[in-house]
């Protein structure tokens, strides 16, 4: 792997719902200094991180991935003809899927991915929550997809109130009795389409663990976290780094059955009885990463360096008791950076 | 009840106690943190009892119920575990 890299990196809603944009380049930069150069991806002009200057080099907008893989790859050309990428990290979920099936075409102009396998990516879908479970010998509570809102009754007769009402790719809600099923399912649909996933909902205390694997079946990092502060939207604005041995064996064991590839999240419920359940399977980096980096495993680093072919130990060690406290900051900009990324999608 | 406080807890001098199991925190006072000293000795609950006594020249009843309170505490925080 040359010395001076181009990193490009999506995710940079650094937002109250923050992406793992700023967060992955904060550790890079950790890791190289002045050695790389960040560019930014972006979908919208207002994404916080196009103007944190301080760390990130260039940024150019994308369009969405919605809009059709055509139009994202000749965007991508067109930043490489002028940026020649080394690496690229897509950090939001619903492009995943897209950068997954473009990765060769990708390397083939010389740009590395480290991603998940579309079996892997498909797999841990929410939607498929109980399937995985079942499958790796894990613990998942009862979930239920559903297609259409005439399917809510008879999924219903399956749980208990209260009962978590999922988007595909975002958004929970807790239900707690029919009318509030409803509501949330035409709140979800209309923004994140069908289908919708119903979860019972389990009593505990949650924790997350941030992961890496190295597609092999070996985890290459694992740091477990309890949130300590949480939004109105269920994001952790504080979070602690703990000692819980089961959480990383379950994260290892999970690992060495389906061969992760990439960065991941678990999320998981302890109930009162200690059994843990896994309610979430997040295909990326989360926006707390940065902790993990801190308390000694800088996950994004080693992706970056597996995805050349460089062999990394795995971590063995974190700082048990660290904390992230986030805060929230005005960023001064001027009208004509504004400007500049608005009509020229370039800044 | 005599109780052990688990290995792993923190606590320090200025009473604050971390469970790196859980992410937990509490702040304990003074006389919390002096009993959780004496628990880590593996003293009696009756030598502990007695300990709060002679120092603070206080009733032993009112130490063992508060010392019950306490312990319950602990547990119920799953700090200690009895033994």
């Amino acid at each position: 792997m040359k010395q001076q890299l181009t990193v490009a990196v999506s995710g940079l809603n650094n937002t109250d719902n923050p992406g793992p944009g700023i967060p992955v380049i904060r550790a890079l930069r950790d890791w190289k200094g002045n050695d790389i150069r960040i560019i930014g991806i972006s979908y919208d002009n207002l994404e916080p991180g196009l103007f944190m200057r301080d760390l990130v080099d260039k940024s150019y907008s994308v369009p969405f991935p919605s809009g059709g893989t055509e139009n994202l790859m000749l965007r991508l050309q067109y930043i490489h003809e002028i940026e020649k990428i080394d690496f690229i990290f897509p950090n939001f979920d619903a492009e995943l899927f897209t950068f997954m099936k473009i990765a060769p075409e990708l390397e083939k102009m010389g740009i590395k991915t480290f991603l998940p396998t579309a079996d892997q990516f498909e797999e841990r879908h929410k939607y498929r929550l109980s399937e995985f479970g079942e499958k790796y010998g894990l613990s998942v509570p009862l979930s239920i997809t559903i297609g259409s809102i005439s399917e809510v009754p008879a999924a219903l007769n399956n749980f208990e109130y209260p009962v978590v009402v999922k988007g595909k790719f975002y958004d929970a809600y807790i239900a707690y009795n029919l009318e509030q099923v409803y509501s949330y399912f035409h709140k979800i649909q209309a923004k994140w389409g069908l289908p919708i996933i119903l979860q019972q909902f389990v009593y505990g205390n949650e924790y997350n663990v941030v992961a890496l694997g190295d597609g092999k079946g070996n985890t290459i990092g694992a740091v477990p976290m309890r949130k300590q502060y949480i939004t109105d939207k269920g994001k952790a604005w504080a979070g602690i780094t703990i000692d819980e041995p089961r959480l990383i064996e379950m994260t290892h064991k999970l690992i060495a059955a389906n061969k992760w590839r990439g960065g991941m999240e678990l999320e998981l419920i302890k109930d009162k009885n200690g059994t843990l359940y896994i309610v979430e399977i997040n295909p990326r980096f989360p926006a707390w990463v940065y902790l993990a980096v801190a308390s000694g495993q800088n996950m994004p680093a080693a992706a970056i360096q597996l995805a050349f072919g460089e062999k990394v130990a795995a971590f063995e060690n974190y700082d048990i008791g660290k904390l992230f406290v986030r805060y929230s900051w005005d960023n001064i900009v001027t009208l004509s950076e504004f400007q500049q990324i608005s009509t020229l999608g370039e800044l | 009840m005599q109780l052990r406080i688990k290995g792993n807890i923190a606590v320090s001098e200025s009473g604050f106690v971390f469970d790196p199991s859980t992410g937990d925190s509490y702040s304990i006072n003074p006389i919390g943190v002096e009993i959780i000293q004496l628990m880590k000795q593996t003293l009696s609950e009756k030598a502990i009892v007695d300990a709060i006594v002679e120092r603070y020249q206080t009733e032993p009843q009112t130490v063992e119920k508060d010392l019950y309170d306490f312990c319950n505490l602990l547990v119920k925080h799953q700090l200690a575990d009895r033994i």
